[in-house]
């Protein structure tokens, strides 16, 4: 029976969980936003958290607790110069779920799962622009093999 | 291997299959652009939801 057995399993077993929801944290602390299912996205939101709260008492023994979950250094350097600093006036409530339509390969419902005030880094123009310009170099470089 | 004993009419088939329509989802209205969108969710015209920006739409 699964009585008071709260949590989500995402059909992993408890390795690949631990890893899969270690890797969506890392990954939301470093990018400040990311897309993702909403089955995970509302797993990790509360370890974020978790993650937050802790970064707001800059303690050497904060700063290990949280790498002994976070995977890079990077990441728990970031959490505690950056995102604890600036979440200091907020209790709670530092990140955000905004759900953003059905993925194409698989239907799947996909969420943004961002920290709050993280504005939103506009970057399909220069996606387009970047692929334009490999498009049109690899075009240049076929004619060049066939002169 | 079990086999069926009688033929299946047409009645029969269509008759158990009256239930089984789709529902057209109750749609929302961007307040933004007025289009239809799906509750809940960001809208996937102008990338707008609660008016802040969500997601980045590409104009073709």
């Amino acid at each position: 029976m699964r009585h008071r057995k709260s949590g989500v399993k995402l059909k992993r077993n408890i390795s690949a969980r631990r890893a899969l929801l270690r890797n969506l944290v890392t990954s939301a602390i470093l990018e400040e936003r990311i897309t993702t299912t909403v089955p995970k996205a509302k797993a990790a939101r509360p370890l974020v958290e978790k993650m937050i709260t802790l970064a707001k008492q800059d303690t050497p023994h904060a700063r290990r607790e949280a790498g002994r979950f976070l995977l890079t250094p990077e990441a728990i350097e970031k959490l505690f110069e950056k995102i604890g600093p600036r979440f200091h006036q907020r209790n709670g409530g530092y990140t955000r779920i905004v759900k953003i339509g059905w993925r194409k390969g698989d239907g799947a419902e996909t969420a943004k799962l961002e920290l709050v005030g993280s504005e939103l880094v506009k970057r399909a123009a220069e996606r387009a622009k970047r692929r334009e310009e490999r498009l049109t170099a690899l075009k240049t470089g076929e004619d060049n093999k066939e002169e | 291997m079990p086999n069926p004993k009688r033929r299946h009419s047409k009645r029969r088939t269509s008759t158990r299959r009256a239930h089984d329509g789709l529902n057209i989802p109750q749609m929302a209205e961007c307040p933004n652009c007025h289009q239809k969108i799906r509750a809940h969710r960001a809208c996937p015209n102008c990338g707008k939801y609660k008016g802040r920006e969500v997601i980045e739409v590409v104009e073709a």
